[in-house]
């Protein structure tokens, strides 16, 4: 059964293990157009659900990228300093930001899941 | 109860169709609904252009016609440009100024046979032709050509692709007017335009527009462009934004755009402001627009804060972005004078982090205006 969970502002979030893998979506990165930057925070950096994590910024404007869930971060994804376009390319896969340390499991619980996400940006004007 | 008041309706241009039938992205812009981008994205347009030929919709923006008594004249009291020099279906770039020397638009007038056509600003517009109407000589007369549509054509395979449609185009000089006729519509074509590149500017009738725009884009070296490569595409160049770079609150001078004060004009005076404008080119100006380029990757944008080596804020930009044909972030922005020199280290707030950055020489991308 799959583990992948969709928040409101368009972040995913899947378990690999014991660390959760986040990124934005293909809608996410469809709205926000051309990616030339991103920034990530330190490793061993504490994020809170619902705050800031990351920051991706398009041509035009700079978006914040929300935790999906609390936790530590373990891993960055050094690809998108160089390559911040793998989010556009590949937003759910190569295009991933960091890796959690999970706080709470319990945490993904109350995320939507794809069925769930994909009727959410249906009903997005 | 609370009363809510229904924003007014966009105004669309004559392409407004044509531009959802390319899928364009549309959003709100000086009261009219224009494409952003089409479906290949910002930053393809943008390359496109510098190495093709981008097609933008310009329509929005106010094209107004000066005729009767002495027109250019007229006009040349309000600007600071030598504009009696010019000769006909020559153009020049000016600006509007106040009282105060600040600049109330920058435009582009043209010389024609019998009077002048200017180029405003979207956003300015009305106010321009207010301005206009209360302070021209009154023997001339200001129109705005509600039913005019404004086509630019630009990058290095313009000249190449016009001339399949208009012979002897290539030859015309740059900042250069002419009257010709494409897709059987009278149009008024300039080579001129807003992205550093060579190109054209096409004035033809709206109802000729889509007929025009139709006919280029079969072109295979011709893509559509949208307002968001259109930003960074005149950011590379240099170029000013109205409402950003410059506004109400700043001179020429100020804005490094004193050569468009003429050379009698600085000698005779005689437009508004010019008291405080050649008082600050005798001196110069406390502060002064100039390229910023940040040392790392983080673009800076509109509105951050400038500091010092030691922290102290110095300015603030005006512009900022990433440039595509750059590879890095871009800027522009005012600093203390002081602070102004090319390779003057700086930093940029942003996001509460002081990030170094550097002033640079303007333009980003050097200009490749016809010069034959």
């Amino acid at each position: 059964m799959s583990t992948l969970r969709f928040t409101r502002d368009h972040e995913w979030v899947r378990l690999d293990g014991d660390l959760a893998i986040v990124g934005i979506t293909d809608y996410a990165q469809s709205q926000l157009g051309d990616v030339v930057y991103v920034e990530l925070p330190e490793i061993g950096h504490r994020v809170k659900k619902g705050k800031e994590a990351a920051v991706v910024e398009s041509v035009k404007a700079a978006s914040e990228v929300y935790a999906p869930v609390s936790g530590e971060v373990a891993e960055i994804n050094q690809m998108l300093t160089t390559e911040p376009a793998i989010v556009n390319a590949d937003p759910m896969g190569d295009g991933w930001f960091i890796k959690l340390r999970l706080d709470d499991p319990k945490e993904l619980d109350s995320l939507m899941d794809e069925e769930g996400y994909r009727r959410f940006i249906e009903e997005q004007p | 109860m609370t009363l809510v008041t229904a924003a007014a309706p966009l105004k669309r241009t004559p392409l407004h169709s044509l531009h959802l039938a390319l899928g364009a992205k549309m959003v709100p812009f000086a009261g009219y609904e224009m494409p952003v981008q089409y479906p290949s994205g910002i930053l393809n347009e943008h390359l496109h252009t510098r190495s093709q030929a981008g097609l933008f919709d310009v329509s929005h923006m106010g094209q107004l016609r000066l005729v009767g008594g002495d027109p250019v004249k007229a006009l040349e009291a309000l600007v600071p440009g030598d504009l009696l020099a010019l000769a006909s279906w020559r153009m020049r770039y000016t600006l509007l100024l106040s009282e105060a020397g600040g600049i109330l638009d920058d435009l582009m007038a043209t010389r024609l046979e019998d009077g002048l056509v200017l180029v405003v600003n979207a956003a300015r517009k009305e106010a321009d032709l207010a301005h206009l109407r209360a302070r021209l000589d009154r023997s001339t007369t200001v129109e705005l050509l509600e039913d005019q549509a404004l086509l630019a054509l630009q990058g290095p395979a313009a000249a190449t692709v016009l001339s399949d449609f208009c012979e002897g185009i290539a030859r015309l000089g740059f900042m250069t007017a002419t009257e010709t006729t494409l897709a059987g519509c009278k149009c008024l074509v300039t080579r001129s335009g807003y992205t550093g590149e060579d190109g054209f500017e096409i004035s033809l009738p709206a109802d000729g527009a889509a007929a025009v725009a139709e006919m280029l884009l079969a072109r295979p070296e011709v893509r559509p462009i949208g307002l968001g490569a259109r930003d960074s595409l005149r950011l590379e160049a240099g170029l000013c934004l109205y409402g950003h770079d410059i506004d109400e609150t700043t001179t020429p001078i100020e804005a490094a755009l004193a050569w468009a004060i003429g050379k009698r004009r600085c000698a005779e005076g005689g437009f508004p402001g010019a008291s405080v404008v050649l008082r600050q080119l005798a001196e110069g100006a406390a502060r002064t627009r100039v390229g910023i380029q940040p040392d790392g990757r983080a673009p800076a944008r509109e509105d951050t804060p400038i500091l010092n080596a030691a922290g102290a804020t110095i300015g603030r930009l005006t512009s900022g972005g990433f440039g595509p044909s750059v590879g890095a972030p871009i800027a522009m922005g005012y600093v203390d004078r002081r602070h102004a020199a090319a390779g003057t280290p700086l930093a940029l707030l942003v996001r509460g982090t002081a990030r170094p950055a550097r002033v640079v020489r303007l333009p980003f991308v050097q200009h490749r205006y016809h010069r034959g």
